[in-house]
């Protein structure tokens, strides 16, 4: 085994990853390294060279790769150290990081841990849908992998299961390889991926959404053939009478992303049921102290750029961890309440802002976010349109008589 | 044109299993596999379950086959090194007629001389399985479970590095009576044979017509399964079953740990009209779930993480009751054909004994000479499996056990080349899959599909074009978005 000592050890390279690794340096942390399972940094964009990345941050639109390397560049000026190619067998709890690359078995001990490692997507099986096991079954992602850094197309005749932001930004990708996209299909009455890309993605080349439907069967017994599409009713139920078939040689599935917790979950590191990433304090540090949490494996944000201000933050906070050693207690417990799916951070601890992010259950017009503190509220916000594909912030000073009150907090929307 | 002393036609686990028992003797066996690799039918798609053979009729084949190999399998995995968890099983009884006939059953069990079979109270049931409530339930100790395509590969493998040649992807389309054996013509060219082993499953009808005229039928009858995240692998530590359903010849839907740590629910039973109809269908996976909650009620209803389905063969309809026995035979009108009808289950644990029997009937016609030079290959032990001082040592010779491709398994590049590098010549991602697992976890090779592709393009020169998922046609790509120019 090959050990190593370190103040910040980062697991993963991506977005996420590079953010925090960079603000640890910045806070003045000295040794920082940032482990990845790939050759390269950047995680998933890399494959992402459509554009429309770091307009919220930087006010200019980036594509993927270009977006990654404006945080590679910073990262590696910075003297941050990386091991690529390396994949982390296991997270203990007095903080060792068991890894493995070309050169050996890894022992690395770090003083503090950002956890970045991502999300994976859902499968088929997560839905079970029904028929046969056919080949041209393709989550998004990997199809965008083959296309965007293999050069392979892996169908020509397509359609797409799920309106989430990969499964538009597909649709259209296949089609400006010249192939037939028949079609996006989706569970819900709305799309699940941003606006901006149903427009973008679909509608400016005229590829039809199927709102309220699903793929209800899969046929084919080498390659897939084609796949049974039908409309649901409001309790999901599939309406018979309305089954179609389209005949197609690939499927891609775009069913939503599952943060990458299996790390976290083996050193008993407490998770949210609802995000599937851990439960974190107002410093993003999870239920193992000094082990921090940012990016997609915390929750799945819907911009690169929100997500890396949240990454800068984890990074900050888990230098600050090694200086100040204070032993928080978790004292307030934030719950959703009414009409809202999740919130983060679910545990305060100390006085200040702090950012809330959080999703609506349904898309509602005129709403209002209100924090209560048992039976008062303590603050309230108005909002013209919530939607469950756009992650809300809203930022929210702690006071420390809060703090004292020990007062759970439960955040609503109503309207 | 090649000549062989036996054909195997069928590289199921019953065509392996005899291809591996013959290898041992100096004679020349080639098998003919019409999927893309061993193990591409039934002996796949199963409970993966080591039978007692208490549910066989006493002095049926199929109960003396299945006590003989289930002694068999210990020596067998010392040997060859797959995983085998002698898990025992519980059939459980709901209500006193219930009661007969766990009562019956183990009777029966002991007629064809099943070991350690024992009724316990509900309460005691309870206090080994927690999760279980029954009035009463059979133990019955010397069930255990396997990897199924791990079990075949490893035969099938064994088999070929002694020589036994294995042709996958390859039907046979014509048989023919000659002089001093058969002609074999197949969609890979044409082989002469003294002997024919017919152990093509759904398809034994088939090939019998193609020499003489069939006197039975076969009834395809389909159970589908559903495979449960690892997570919930702590609701049950021995295999659940219920009181066997009587009409369908069938063991009803049962709950089985698997090797893995998966928990399998199923098999459901439907006779349909065509062999190759292996599809998955809405109603009975909803069914499973219902029958297994009634074995277990805290069967979580979103543990389900995949779903598949496997054809028995059955030679009794279902108006005849479904049961009939394995019916083993050499051809009267054609010597040295001899044909394997109707293996189902307990089709597993009853193959290596079968091989036996069909070396037996072979070396009555052939003089079987053992080997000198028989070589075991035994299963390496993973990656994820070894010590780190073990690790350490392999990555040091070489690198590529450092890089992990599949990271829900953590299976390494080095145990994905070996996958590929297999004798039996089956270069499937599926091929790879059940050899070292990758693409087995729970992202289901949303990470390793890429990494193995190019594995594949990289050191095995495969065209992608020709890069398939599981069967002959199954390729997983189009084309090259560019293609590349100098």
């Amino acid at each position: 085994m090959i050990e190593k000592e370190v103040d910040v050890a980062v697991i993963g390279g991506g977005p996420a990853g590079l953010s925090a690794a960079i603000s640890a340096k910045n806070n003045g942390g000295k040794k920082i390294l940032v482990l990845d399972r790939n050759s390269w940094l950047g995680g998933i964009l890399p494959q992402c060279i459509h554009d429309g990345f770091g307009v919220e941050e930087t006010g200019s639109s980036m594509t993927g790769p270009e977006y990654a390397e404006m945080y590679i560049y910073t990262a590696e000026k910075k003297d941050i150290d990386f091991m690529r190619e390396t994949m982390v067998l296991e997270l203990k709890r007095n903080r060792e990081i068991i890894a493995v690359n070309k050169d050996g078995l890894y022992k690395i001990k770090a003083k503090s841990i950002v956890l970045a490692m991502g999300c994976r997507e859902k499968t088929r099986w997560n839905i079970m849908i029904p028929g046969d096991r056919p080949s041209g079954i393709f989550t998004a992602g990997v199809a965008q992998a083959f296309i965007n850094l293999y050069n392979i197309i892996p169908g020509k005749n397509v359609v797409v299961l799920g309106s989430g932001d990969v499964g538009l930004i597909m649709a259209r990708r296949l089609k400006f390889e010249g192939a037939n996209v028949l079609g996006v299909v989706e569970i819900l009455p709305y799309a699940s991926g941003l606006p901006r890309n149903v427009v973008q993605c679909l509608d400016d080349y005229d590829i039809p959404l199927y709102l309220n439907h699903t793929v209800t069967y899969i046929e084919g017994r080498d390659r897939l053939e084609s796949v049974t599409i039908a409309q649901v009713d409001k309790n999901f139920e599939i309406i018979t009478d309305t089954k179609k078939r389209l005949e197609c040689d690939t499927l891609l599935l775009s069913l939503g992303l599952v943060p990458e917790n299996e790390l976290s979950k083996n050193a008993k590191i407490k998770i949210d049921n609802i995000t599937g990433g851990p439960i974190v304090d107002q410093n993003y540090e999870t239920s193992l102290p000094g082990v921090f949490v940012c990016g997609n494996c915390l929750q799945v944000y819907d911009t690169v750029d929100v997500l890396s201000i949240g990454a800068k933050h984890a990074g900050e906070c888990a230098v600050e961890s090694i200086k100040t050693k204070k032993i928080k207690e978790s004292v307030i417990k934030v719950k959703p309440g009414r009409g809202l799916h999740y919130v983060v951070p679910q545990r305060i601890n100390e006085s200040g802002e702090v950012k809330f992010t959080m999703r609506v259950k349904k898309p509602k017009e005129s709403i209002i976010i209100k924090i209560n503190a048992g039976n008062k509220e303590v603050y309230s916000k108005k909002l013209r349109y919530v939607n469950p594909a756009n992650m809300i912030e809203i930022d929210f000073d702690i006071s420390d008589d809060l703090i004292k009150s020990k007062e759970d907090l439960e955040v609503t929307v109503d309207g | 044109m090649k000549n062989f002393h036996v054909a195997i036609i069928g590289g199921g686990v019953v065509g392996s299993a005899i291809a591996w028992e013959l290898s041992k003797y100096d004679i020349d066996v080639i098998v003919f596999e019409k999927g893309i690799d061993v193990c591409s039918g039934a002996s796949k798609a199963n409970s993966g379950v080591v039978h007692s053979g208490i549910n066989s009729k006493p002095g049926s084949l199929k109960a003396k086959f299945c006590v003989q190999g289930n002694q068999m399998f210990q020596d067998l995995s010392d040997q060859l090194g797959f995983s085998l968890n002698w898990t025992g099983k519980y059939i459980i009884a709901k209500n006193e007629s219930e009661i007969k006939e766990l009562e019956k059953l183990k009777k029966i069990g002991e007629e064809n001389k099943v070991p350690g079979l024992e009724l316990y109270d509900g309460s005691k049931v309870k206090n080994n399985e927690p999760n279980v409530s029954c009035a009463k339930g059979l133990w019955v100790p010397t069930a255990g479970i396997i990897l199924p395509y791990q079990f075949t590969i490893v035969l099938a493998e064994n088999a070929a590095i002694n020589n036994a040649k294995f042709l996958v992807e390859t039907k046979v389309t014509h048989l023919e009576k000659k002089k001093n054996g058969f002609l074999i013509k197949t969609s890979n060219g044409s082989y002469n044979s003294k002997i024919i082993v017919n152990s093509t499953g759904l398809n034994c009808k088939d090939i019998v017509k193609m020499l003489e005229k069939p006197d039975f039928n076969v009834y395809p009858c389909r159970g589908e399964y559903l495979v449960l995240d690892k997570n919930y692998s702590s609701l049950i530590k021995s295999m659940v079953y219920p009181v066997p359903v009587k009409e369908l010849g069938v063991l009803g839907v049962h709950i089985t740990p698997t090797i893995e740590g998966n928990i399998l629910l199923g098999p459901s039973a439907e006779f349909i009209d065509d062999p190759d109809d292996k599809r998955t269908t809405k109603d009975m996976m909803n069914n499973l779930l219902k029958e297994a909650k009634e074995l277990i009620p805290a069967l979580p209803d979103k543990a389900v993480i995949n779903a598949y389905s496997g054809i028995r063969c059955k030679l009794a309809s279902s108006d005849e009751g479904g049961w009939a026995d394995y019916s083993i035979w050499e051809s009267k009108e054609n010597p040295g054909f001899i044909n394997l009808v109707g293996i189902e289950s307990p089709g597993l644990t009853a193959a290596p004994a079968i091989a036996k029997e069909i070396g037996n009937m072979i070396s009555n016609r052939i003089k079987l000479k053992q080997k000198k030079d028989f070589k075991t290959r035994k299963i390496k032990k993973r990656f994820s499996e070894m010590s780190s001082e073990q690790q350490s040592n392999l990555i040091k010779k070489d690198e590529k056990w450092g890089r992990i491709v599949c990271r829900c398994e953590h299976v390494t590049e080095a145990e994905v080349v070996d996958a590929l590098d297999n004798p039996l010549g089956a270069c499937s991602l599926s091929s790879v899959k059940y050899r070292c697992r990758a693409g087995m976890g729970r992202c289901q090779g949303g990470f390793c599909t890429q990494h193995i592709v190019r594995i594949m393009e990289d050191k095995f020169d495969e065209d992608i074009k020709k890069i398939r998922l599981s069967s002959p046609k199954s390729n997983l790509f189009y084309c090259r978005n560019r293609e590349e120019t100098i």
